[in-house]
């Protein structure tokens, strides 16, 4: 996957991502329109489908509300690289196939706008516009599993 | 392997002896919460995996208590969803209008909750249980479906902090401020994924309303969990409201204590004696000041309520500061209790009539706008203090509105003054 990067600051909560306001749906189209809404009302127009998010520390943090991994991915951000993220949101991701990374070196050093190339298998980072790789952590193999069945649900049918 | 509260519980769901903070292990569930916003989308899942029937009728929990009363149609719809999928699977505890309550108020109330339970609840706040002694934490959605499905979910288990608080609390320092302060110290991501123990000598004398308050903001500082270890308290609190509770239930659990020698990631000690009431500025709930530092932040309006600070205990304090005062004429007071059964207590013990002579408003149970949702929404540039949770960007309504956290008796005595206070300013 390659796109461009949109940078974000350390604890990126749940309510930037999508305020509670539009939570009275959970239509992921529906939320897409509002995805990063509290951080910048702009997002959404100005970003392209298959970019980034790249963010600092605690990326997720506050709510549970799935919708917010949901309306970035129904927005078509292909992957999230952040220094960390927040339990919740992780687990989130996980369970609904959007992909993330975590990445501390690379997201200190991609600058906003730069076209980024990931390669999920391998959990490899290139900054094409900088020339310089990273490696992102690798999951567990039991989460692993979850993420190559696409999302929880779809490897609890594999498996019943 | 010497354990933790936290590790015990844990264990003994996975159907181990003992377990180690990183491993990866599936765990039986005691109790499955949802509510208006996260169960509509884990019913959809749920209605994926094709199975004929949820893993338990009794142990799943529907609480609409976010948007309703329904503010709007989609609101409206949302609610249908939960009432639709709770007939057809025979659900029996789906709480609607009359009987709800703000979910993490409601189900300790009801006496839902037991020490030793492992709960999962699609709402972060469901770490307010660990106040009995359960081990209890927030999932998303489709963790949320699975559970139902399965009756199963999957831990890493977490690392252990602990928190040990020594001293006196001084007047008007309540149980908010304690945890207010315990997250300025160590940040919103200070327990990331981690178990948040709370005890000593402050924490024994604590009411087991204040345990609620603390542990419902462990996650405020990124924790997956927040636990007490149960005492004599606890188990009044729930033999008053579970039928049938044996005294060999009691016996087991109150063993229910972490080992002496458990391992931490790190230990905090702090001596509490000299806290004052504490505020968290915007927009950070770990951006705490004492509420001395400033006495010229002027307000629009005061929230009390949420699953935080609503129940009869903080209507007490609260009328108790309100009593034949007046809010200040530039503040809208709103006052949330959190349950039908607070509402009930305001009545008969004449907090009712304090607060509407005070001029405050008084509504049913709802979250409202402790999440932005309604009945209190913050115009552009608007300014509330809350003894809600959560002060992020937008959290009350207008991005470009802010919201002060802190204890009941400094946001009652707030609403009277006009800018953010304590009740000894209204001397
Ligand atoms: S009262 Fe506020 S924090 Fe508690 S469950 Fe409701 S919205 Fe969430």
């Amino acid at each position: 996957m390659r796109g461009h990067a949109w940078k974000f600051g350390n604890n990126i909560d749940t309510d930037l991502i999508i305020p509670a306001r539009y939570l009275n749906t959970s239509d992921p189209a529906e939320l897409a329109q509002y995805a990063m809404m509290d951080a910048d009302s702009e997002w959404v127009d100005k970003m392209s489908k298959g970019d980034f998010i790249v963010a600092g520390d605690n990326f997720g943090c506050g709510s549970s509300r799935e919708h917010a991994p949901i309306a970035l991915k129904a927005a078509g951000v292909s992957a999230i690289i952040a220094k960390s993220f927040a339990r919740i949101f992780y687990r989130n991701s996980i369970n609904i196939g959007l992909p993330i990374l975590e990445a501390p070196q690379a997201a200190e050093e991609i600058k906003e706008g730069d076209e980024v190339e990931v390669d999920l298998a391998a959990g490899e980072i290139k900054d094409l516009t900088t020339g310089k790789a990273y490696r992102a952590q690798p999951f567990p193999a039991f989460m692993q599993k979850i993420i190559d069945a696409g999302g929880l649900i779809n490897y609890l049918k594999r498996n019943n | 392997m010497p354990q933790t509260i936290s590790q015990k519980i844990l264990a003994k769901h996975a159907g181990a002896k003992s377990v180690e903070p990183g491993q990866l292990i599936n765990c039986k569930v005691d109790l499955v919460l949802g509510n208006d916003i996260t169960a509509p989308p884990a019913i959809k899942e749920f209605e994926k995996i094709g199975v004929s029937r949820v893993f338990d009728k009794k142990k799943i929990y529907l609480v609409p208590d976010h948007f309703t009363p329904a503010k709007d149609i989609k609101s409206a719809e949302q609610v249908k969803v939960m009432r639709k999928f709770a007939h057809k699977y025979g659900i029996v505890n789906f709480f609607e209008i009359g009987c709800m309550g703000v979910e993490h108020a409601l189900l300790p109330e009801m006496g839902a909750i037991k020490a030793g339970d492992l709960i999962i609840g699609a709402d972060s706040h469901t770490c307010t249980y660990g106040a009995l002694g359960a081990f209890s934490t927030g999932v998303g959605s489709t963790d949320m479906a699975a559970a139902m499905a399965t009756g199963e979910v999957w831990f890493k288990v977490p690392e252990q902090l602990k928190f040990v608080y020594r001293g006196k609390l001084p007047k008007w320092v309540e149980a908010k401020d304690l945890i207010l302060y315990t997250i300025g110290q160590i940040g919103v991501d200070g327990a990331r994924y981690m178990s948040l123990e709370f005890t000593g000598p402050v924490i024994s004398k604590l009411s087991v309303e204040g345990r609620l308050t603390m542990a419902n903001m462990a996650i405020e500082a990124g924790g997956k969990n927040g636990i007490f270890e149960p005492d004599i308290k606890v188990f009044q609190y729930l033999k008053s409201r579970i039928k049938n509770l044996n005294s060999s239930f009691v016996i087991r659990n109150s063993a229910l204590r972490s080992d002496p020698d458990a391992e931490y990631a790190k230990i905090y000690d702090w001596d509490v004696s000299e806290l004052e009431p504490q505020v968290a500025y915007p927009h950070l709930p770990s951006n705490v000041h004492p509420v001395s530092k400033n006495r010229h932040i002027k307000l629009d309006q005061s929230v009390i309520g949420s699953c935080t600070n609503g129940r009869i205990e903080d209507m007490r304090v609260a009328a108790k500061i309100l009593k034949g005062k007046k809010v200040h004429p530039d503040v809208r007071l709103i006052i949330l209790p959190a349950t039908q059964q607070v509402e009930l207590r305001m009545i008969k013990e004449g907090l009712m009539e304090i607060f509407i002579k005070a001029g405050a408003a008084v509504s049913t149970p709802t979250c409202g706008p402790c999440l932005g949702g309604h009945m209190g929404i913050l115009a552009e540039g608007e300014r509330s203090i809350a003894t809600t949770n959560r002060n992020f960007v937008g959290r009350m309504g207008h991005p470009k509105s802010e919201v002060y956290l802190s204890n009941v008796a400094v946001a009652a005595a707030s609403a009277v003054l006009g800018f953010i206070g304590s009740p000894e300013d209204l001397k």
